[in-house]
């Protein structure tokens, strides 16, 4: 049981750790900011989020696993709405996007 | 595994360092600081130091920076700075790579095992109440240090609002922020103070016994303030309101106060009577935190620039 949970922990860590680089790769290439604002925002939410499920398994009590949770949703809060204001600074200002 | 993990850490902290101090743009300098503060609170992290790892990502890197951009925003728009002459800038950078080195040798010829006076710290924690050493430092063995930093803020705050014009002087600081209708701020600002205040709360409580305290928690507050003032959601405080300068005060004034009954009670300023530690920590604690938040926030409000009084 233990072995499958740490295989799942590697799994979903890893598929956030792609997530994270795939994130990065996008900000650096990508050609204006709302398509860079899309491409960090899925290392955020998505990165962050599996990385929180595959450290689900491993968390030493249900509160910390909570406090993890927690931590993800926080991220995803103000995530979503710094990248919205950053968008919107960019739609006023579309020279210096 | 961890080697390779502190390894990539310090390559990344000069890398982001040598960034900073070589950009030339104000705001990405700005910006190269605070993810530089955040990486070493990482590395306080690594070195089994979560007390100072807070405290540095709390105000080393948050507060900092955001003090940082207001003034590099400040300074848009100005006269381009001029690049000082390329003698100073040698001498410059031949002061600050001794300062490096000097730090660093002293550093390094540090005897094996280090001096220390933990074991002495932990010793006596019971007669404190509390269950983390470096709390018990702050708080209790070394409180008169805890009360000048608070003192101290109190002065920074007057010597900004110093800096009003006559006219404002009493204002309010900052532009009054209108709450636009659609935002995405004020939704932020709504969502994120009830857990923020909580998150704040327990700070506060949990530094008894585990890293956190008054000026972590403290600065969680203040950062909520400033994002519903951001938001629109309140205005700025008028800076001649009785009740925001009774607010600053409010902290440093308890602390004197149960140090002068030290006097009295227990012999010596800021003394506290067997049994009574954690019942006066706590009585310090809890005005000092509030006051920290206001001054923080008002610290980075900034001079009045509006006349417009309470």
């Amino acid at each position: 049981m233990s072995f499958a949970l740490d295989l799942f922990t590697v799994a979903a860590v890893s598929a956030g750790a792609f997530f994270y680089l795939a994130g990065s790769v996008g900000l650096l290439r990508f050609p204006d900011t709302l398509s860079r604002l899309h491409a960090l925002t899925k290392a955020d939410n998505l990165g962050l989020g599996l990385l929180v499920v595959g450290l689900l398994p491993q968390a030493p009590s249900v509160r910390s696993g909570l406090g993890l949770v927690a931590v993800w949703l926080l991220v995803l809060l103000t995530g979503a709405t710094v990248s919205q204001l950053i968008a919107r600074a960019a739609r006023r200002e579309p020279r210096r996007a | 595994m961890s080697a390779a993990f502190d390894a990539g850490l310090a390559v990344l902290l000069f890398g982001v360092a040598a960034w900073t101090v070589a950009s030339r743009d104000r705001f990405a300098a700005v910006v190269g600081f605070v993810v530089y503060g955040s990486l070493l609170a990482v590395a306080w992290l690594r070195l089994h130091a979560p007390d100072v790892a807070l405290t540095e990502a709390a105000i080393g890197s948050g507060l900092s920076g955001v003090l940082l951009l207001g003034a590099a925003a400040r300074l848009r728009g100005g006269t381009e700075a001029r690049r000082p002459a390329a003698g100073l800038r040698v001498l410059a950078a031949a002061l600050a790579a001794a300062v490096a080195a000097g730090i660093g040798a002293v550093v390094l010829a540090l005897p094996e095992p280090a001096p220390t006076l933990a074991p002495l710290a932990a010793e006596d924690l019971d007669a404190t109440g509390l269950g983390n050493a470096v709390n018990a430092v702050l708080m209790a063995y070394r409180a008169t240090d805890t009360l000048l930093e608070v003192v101290v803020l109190v002065l920074a705050v007057v010597g900004i609002w110093s800096l009003a014009p006559d006219a404002r002087w009493g204002g309010r600081p900052w532009p009054r922020h209108e709450a636009a209708a659609d935002g995405v701020l004020p939704f932020l600002a709504r969502a994120l103070t009830p857990v923020g205040v909580v998150a704040a709360v327990y700070l506060l409580w949990v530094g008894a016994d585990a890293p956190g305290g008054g000026f972590q928690g403290g600065t969680v507050l203040a950062a909520l303030w400033l994002l519903v003032v951001l938001a629109g959601l309140l205005d700025a405080p008028a800076t001649s309101g009785k009740r925001l300068r009774l607010a600053l005060l409010a902290g440093p004034a308890v602390f004197l106060a149960v140090g002068l009954a030290g006097i009295l009670l227990a012999g010596s300023f800021l003394a506290y009577p067997p049994g009574w530690a954690k019942a006066l920590i706590l009585t310090i604690e809890f005005p000092k935190t509030f006051s920290i938040a206001v001054l923080l926030g008002l610290l980075l409000m900034g001079a009045p620039r509006r006349s417009d009084a309470a």
